[in-house]
């Protein structure tokens, strides 16, 4: 692999990484929010 | 880790974009608002979060069918100047990583749907999923120019899906949006069809104006649109909207049927810029827009 070839793929590690980071976050405030309105039924 | 498969022989994984541009986003957009329209045009309210999470797994479902299909058809795509820039085809990721994104999404979205919203809806979502890889893409689409015909029911699910979250059961009002879109689909799609023919035939799928021609496929356009804009209507005289959906339903049906008319009467001269046709593809469109935004609004201003 060569040295571009090496920067490409961390790059697109580093944001594929972000972007599931940001997915799985907003997928807990979900499953909180879900968990509370079953709960309380309201 | 996922590679690509041509351009490099080294191993550079796929970019997000990727990922989004196989759940094909702008098909998305009016999934979204369709399944959104029958959750708000339902006659019961339904909590926000939950109204959120059912628009999500329609989406995520919707996302999962389209990166299956991508997944089943890079060849085709391949050949197809409108599709070829597609990840798959591209090169820019390969097949196991296309199947395992679509599986895992479509399973999740059918999952959540149970777990959070209801199992009606879920089990809608699990076979508008199957319908849209199973049947229309493995099996009709390269087999029959009725492809479309059939496998637009997979696109009708929606509002059908959208009404469920909200009810929890399915009546006579998501029966009719379902198919509404279901008798849409041929004219758009044909119209579509019309004016990107050499594309089809090129990739080997039997869409109507390769198989049977383009006289039939008029008339076909014009044939469907009678019963669609009948569908359209008939909430309005039925007792199931209002007067604002209905003049809406009767004036964009019948724009509609003057554009349908115009490509059903005519035929493609030498270097035809084929603009009825595009005309009639760019309303149909808007058309569907329109009559679930007017049910909606009639829903929160009348009911």
């Amino acid at each position: 692999m060569t040295p571009e070839e090496e920067r490409i793929v961390r790059q697109r590690q580093r944001s594929r990484a972000l972007v599931l980071a940001l997915l799985l976050g907003g997928f807990v405030v979900l499953m909180y929010a879900i968990s509370i309105i079953k709960m309380t039924g309201d | 880790m996922n590679t690509t498969t041509i351009g490099t022989p080294a191993a550079i994984p796929a970019d997000w974009r990727d990922f989004l541009a196989l759940t094909k986003p702008r098909v998305l957009t009016l999934v979204v608002f369709t399944g959104l329209c029958g959750l708000l045009a339902a006659p019961v309210g339904v909590h926000p979060v939950i109204g959120f999470t059912a628009i999500l797994c329609i989406a995520m479902a919707a996302g999962a069918a389209g990166a299956l299909n991508q997944w089943y058809e890079s060849d085709l795509d391949a050949r197809m100047k409108r599709t070829a820039k597609r990840p798959l085809p591209a090169g820019r990721m390969d097949r196991d990583t296309a199947f395992q994104f679509g599986v895992g999404l479509g399973v999740f979205s059918v999952i959540l749907m149970g777990l959070a919203v209801n199992l009606v809806a879920a089990a809608i979502l699990a076979v508008s999923i199957l319908f849209y890889v199973v049947v229309y893409t493995i099996w009709l689409k390269r087999r029959t120019p009725q492809n479309i015909v059939i496998g637009g029911a997979a696109g009708a699910f929606p509002p059908m899906i959208g009404w469920a979250a909200a009810t929890g059961d399915v009546t006579l009002m998501p029966v009719l949006l379902f198919t509404l879109i279901f008798l849409w689909t041929p004219p758009h799609f044909w119209a579509l069809a019309l004016f990107v023919k050499t594309d089809y035939a090129n990739a080997g799928v039997p869409m109507l104006p390769v198989v049977a021609g383009e006289r039939v496929t008029r008339q076909q356009i014009g044939l469907y649109t009678l019963p669609m804009a009948a569908c359209a209507i008939a909430p309005w005289p039925l007792g199931f909207a209002g007067w604002i959906y209905g003049l809406t339903a009767v004036g964009a049906s019948a724009w509609f049927a003057w554009l349908a008319l115009r490509v059903s009467t005519r035929t493609t001269g030498t270097d035809d810029a084929m603009q009825p046709e595009k005309r009639l593809f760019a309303f149909s469109i808007l058309y569907l827009f329109a009559l679930f935004g007017a049910l909606v609004v009639d829903r929160m201003l009348l009911a």
